[in-house]
């Protein structure tokens, strides 16, 4: 295995592609740039000039409105220019390969690639590429690849639990739902075990755990009424329609009935546990919406913080 | 011609021979072993000082690329990187493009591989038409045109009716049926075996049961029909104990291993580098250590290649979405010997996996340095080391997780029929 | 340094600068620190000038020139401005000028909050190296450093300034 790829020989952050083996000082690097970020929404002019004159590809193998919409938010928000290609998930059998395409814009003069694919890997691919031509000025974030990683929702998600909560080592996490097929979650993981959170809990029926799960250094509980008891934070887990089929589920209804997340299960965590959502949310299936929109609720707050994380991600990674 | 390969250390595997001996080539044969011929005038001596001369290997499973694949290979590079791997058997499987379901099309690849005269071909046919599972093949006609062999190379057949009867029809004419133990509905997907690393990755995975239940299937048609069945690319540990259990059980099995899952496990996938994209898959360590060991007490007759050449564009891609395979000919002997030293295995013994283990399963004449044999023979350097990269591979096919490392074991000389067809 | 060779009183060049802007200074100008030298000075001037003077403090670290060789710097804190920066009479406070450049970056930020009246700059210390066309409306006191040396504000525990001078770099 070869050094860490997302890593300059200084140790200093170049791409984000996962939080997987990102040294805790890097991640909390990243939480206090994120910090002051917050308040620019506040200001008149919603701008800082840190990255003006880069141009930032939003490369969507995927669709997502959401995180691209974010992204730019964030980029133009640092003053960078923002191109969006929604390249649609036939890109290969239009012919160009996907390194075709990266070294096409590379001869656009592109500074940075957010990348999101369906498939796990993509970006370290584009990486290991960019290496291997020795454009070490180009930089890679991921924006969700595969089942494997979701670095800048995993970040948002620690720096909303740090803002409510303080302390990362005194807290008992659990992460609900679709936790096989889920970026998410893995990065969550990742993120919560490189903070040294000392109990970090998965609850989900067989079907929808990844095989050894608890290598990730999980405790797994299939009962939700054990898993939320004492927890101070509660992630709840997008389900998409298509589990429904494939044999993972029978139904949303069963579904919500043993992993929904409703007041009376909510009452079984602590009096101040915090719940969030990556979203979007599907009322009814995970989350019942007094719960999403109740006060223990942080899911609006999730999504600003995401902004000022991302400028933080993009700005750190610029400079290196 | 005559030609001698004098001063170097000849293993005979098929005699259990381990001995410095000179060995006597008459135009196509073995002549003599050791002791020259009356009258011998050699036109040609070949110098094996630090050599080891054993028969020229056996490889089960190498695929040509052709028809249909040439912007991957060629029979002409890949014949020349037999001959540059010490292979002078090989036996190709029938995921060609058309498949190998009719007898001009094997008639034609033979005859193109006696053209180029580096190594012997042995085709293995479809089982089925088109290997689509629905109409077996003409047998008959393909065992006539060459067809060593019967099978569907990695095309699942999961039609177990289908199966049943392909088995006793090929057992009727006593034709050889080759099976990959790989339950369709289980792997379907699946790039990565199913384990901590496909979870850490992401990656779709197979489970070990998509082996131990198709092995449990064969066997269980191999009951019932008495039906002999070669299994190709054993991967798992819990795979060895079943087939472990069906020999000691009497039941008419051989099986095979890639020799690339001797030596590395799903770890080896690192971030996501599709040159560790194999199929079967890599499996966890205990799994390696058991296929290692399976080698050594005979519960696996033969490890193979499983050479599969694919270009560069096949494997610069996300991992799920890259080819899976690894260039092997030129491998077999180096990674063969680093399995061996790592065990403790006798050389004659670690040899006799790669040629007369393979030429059993082949059906071909046993691959042996006896007088009055074939003159196919390999002289090779045990320890001389050599890096395996682009330049140093013969074969079209680069991609290989061994790439950038260095190995041990280097053909010097090969022979086919007594004619040099490789020399470094 | 002075002509006698030793460091001046920050205490006193201060009160150099409260005597040339009293009567000077628009009576409701805001007054802006640049952190953090800057700011800790301002706080000192909108004590001691008569007045009801806004007080702001202003990060220039998003603004600044170098973000492409250094990155950014840790720490980073929040600029507060709580008065319309529109129409506004502002007195940018640094601690130090020198080349130019912080108050550069300070200007830039100022105008992406609005569009002030008037803006004047007032330093405890000028230290010349200008390496932009900028001056300070109001000083304290001049003073020469070799370019091999920072001039570092300190403030103790009882909130006394005082100057000293290190090899540039070491964190001020």
């Amino acid at each position: 295995m070869t050094r860490n790829p997302q890593l300059t020989a200084n140790g200093e952050l170049t791409h984000l592609l996962t939080l997987e083996g990102l040294p805790a000082a890097i991640v909390t690097h990243i939480l206090d740039t994120a910090e002051p970020f917050v308040s620019i929404a506040e200001r008149e002019v919603k701008k800082v000039p840190l990255l003006r004159g880069k141009a930032m590809f939003n490369l969507f193998f995927e669709n997502s409105t959401r995180t691209r919409t974010t992204f730019e938010i964030a980029a133009k928000r640092l003053s960078a220019d923002v191109i969006n290609l929604n390249i649609g998930a036939s890109s290969t059998t239009k012919g160009e390969t996907l390194l075709d395409t990266v070294d096409n814009l590379c001869a656009m003069n592109a500074d940075l690639f957010v990348v999101r694919h369906s498939q796990s890997g993509a970006p370290h691919l584009i990486a290991a590429h960019l290496t291997a031509k020795g454009r070490s000025h180009v930089h890679v974030v991921n924006a969700g690849d595969g089942r494997h990683a979701h670095p800048t929702q995993g970040l948002l998600d620690l720096y909303t639990i740090r803002h409510y909560k303080k302390d990362f080592r005194a807290l008992t996490v659990a992460i609900v739902g679709d936790v096989l097929h889920s970026r998410v979650a893995r990065s969550l993981i990742h993120g919560l075990t490189t903070m040294q959170v000392p109990r970090v809990r998965v609850i989900a029926p067989r079907t929808l755990l990844p095989t050894k799960v608890e290598s990730l250094g999980v405790e797994v509980f299939n009962d939700m009424r054990e898993g939320l008891s004492g927890c101070d934070v509660i992630v709840m887990l997008r389900l998409q329609n298509e589990r429904m089929k494939g044999a993972l589920l029978p139904s949303a209804g069963e579904y919500f009935k043993h992993y929904g997340l409703t007041g009376d299960k909510l009452a079984l965590a602590r009096p101040d546990a915090i719940v969030m959502h990556p979203g979007p949310m599907n009322r009814g299936v995970e989350i019942e919406s007094p719960v999403a929109d109740g006060a223990r609720s942080v899911i609006l707050p999730q999504v600003t913080f995401g902004i000022a994380v991302r400028m933080a991600v993009l700005s750190i990674v610029s400079a290196n | 011609m005559k030609l001698e390969i004098r001063n170097g250390r000849l293993i005979d595997p098929a005699r259990a021979l381990d001995r410095a001996a000179s060995l006597f080539i008459d135009a196509e044969m073995i002549a003599s072993v050791g002791e020259a011929p009356r009258d011998w005038r050699p036109d040609r001596v070949v110098d094996a000082a630090g050599c080891i001369v054993c028969p020229g290997l056996v490889d089960l499973a190498a695929r040509l690329r052709e028809p249909g694949f040439e912007y991957k290979a060629t029979l002409e590079s890949e014949l020349a990187a037999a001959a540059a791997g010490g292979v002078t058997s090989l036996s190709c499987p029938p995921d060609t493009d058309p498949p190998l379901d009719e007898p001009g099309l094997v008639e034609m690849l033979k005859h193109r591989a006696r053209q180029i005269g580096q190594a012997r071909v042995y085709p293995v046919g479809a089982l089925t038409v088109g290997l689509a599972g629905a109409t077996l093949t003409e047998m008959g006609e393909l065992a006539e045109a060459g067809c060593v062999a019967f099978s569907q190379a990695d095309v699942p057949l999961h039609d177990t009716l289908m199966l049943l009867r392909a088995l006793q029809y090929a057992g009727t004419f006593g034709h050889r049926v080759w099976l990959r133990p790989q339950d369709h509905h289980l792997a379907f997907g699946g790039v990565a075996h199913d384990g901590e690393v496909a979870t850490r990755l992401g990656l779709p995975a197979i489970p070990v049961a998509a082996e131990t239940i198709a092995l449990a299937k064969i066997f269980g048609l191999v009951r019932e029909t008495g039906v002999g069945v070669h299994l190709c690319r054993l991967s798992s540990a819990d795979g060895v104990a079943m087939v472990r259990g069906a020999k000691q059980e009497g039941l008419p099995i051989t099986c095979d291993v890639g020799v690339h899952h001797l030596h590395l496990c799903d770890v080896d996938i690192g971030w996501f580098d599709a040159q560790a994209n194999l199929m079967p898959p890599l499996r966890g360590t205990r799994d390696r250590d058991a296929l290692r060991g399976a080698v050594i007490d005979g519960t696996i007759d033969a490890i193979c290649s499983d050479h599969a050449p694919v270009d560069d564009d096949g494997k610069q891609m996300p991992f799920a979405e890259a080819e899976p395979g690894a260039t092997g000919l030129e491998l077999l002997l180096p990674l063969t010997l680093k399995w061996a030293n790592e065990l403790k295995v006798p050389l004659v013994d670690a040899l006799a996996r790669i040629t007369t283990g393979p030429a059993a399963i082949l059906g071909a004449a046993p691959a042996s340095l006896a007088k009055g044999s074939a003159a196919d023979v390999c002289v090779f350097d045990p320890a001389a080391a050599w890096t395996v990269c682009a330049d140093a591979l013969r074969s079209q096919g680069k991609n290989t997780p061994f790439l950038g490392l260095e190995v041990a074991g280097k053909v010097r000389a090969t022979l086919l029929a007594g004619r040099v067809v490789h020399e470094a | 340094m002075t002509p006698d060779g030793h460091l001046p009183d920050a205490e006193a060049a201060l009160d150099a600068m409260v005597e040339r802007m009293r009567g000077a200074v628009a009576h409701d100008a805001a007054l802006v620190g640049i952190y953090s030298g800057g700011a800790w000075i301002a706080e000192r001037l909108a004590a001691r000038l008569p007045g009801a003077h806004p007080l702001g403090f202003i990060d220039v670290s998003y603004y600044r020139d170098d973000y492409a060789l250094s990155g950014l710097k840790p720490n980073t804190r929040r600029t507060a401005l709580p008065f319309d920066v529109s129409g506004a009479s502002i007195v940018l406070v640094d601690d130090v000028l020198y080349t130019g450049r912080s108050v550069r970056a300070a200007i830039n930020e100022l105008f992406d909050f609005g569009r002030p009246e008037r803006i004047e700059l007032a330093v405890l210390v000028d230290r010349g190296g200008r390496e932009l066309p900028i001056e300070a409306t109001y000083t304290g006191v001049r003073l020469a450093v070799a370019r091999d040396r920072s001039i570092v504000l300190s403030r103790d525990s009882g909130g006394a300034l005082s100057l000293c001078v290190e090899p540039a770099g070491v964190v001020g």
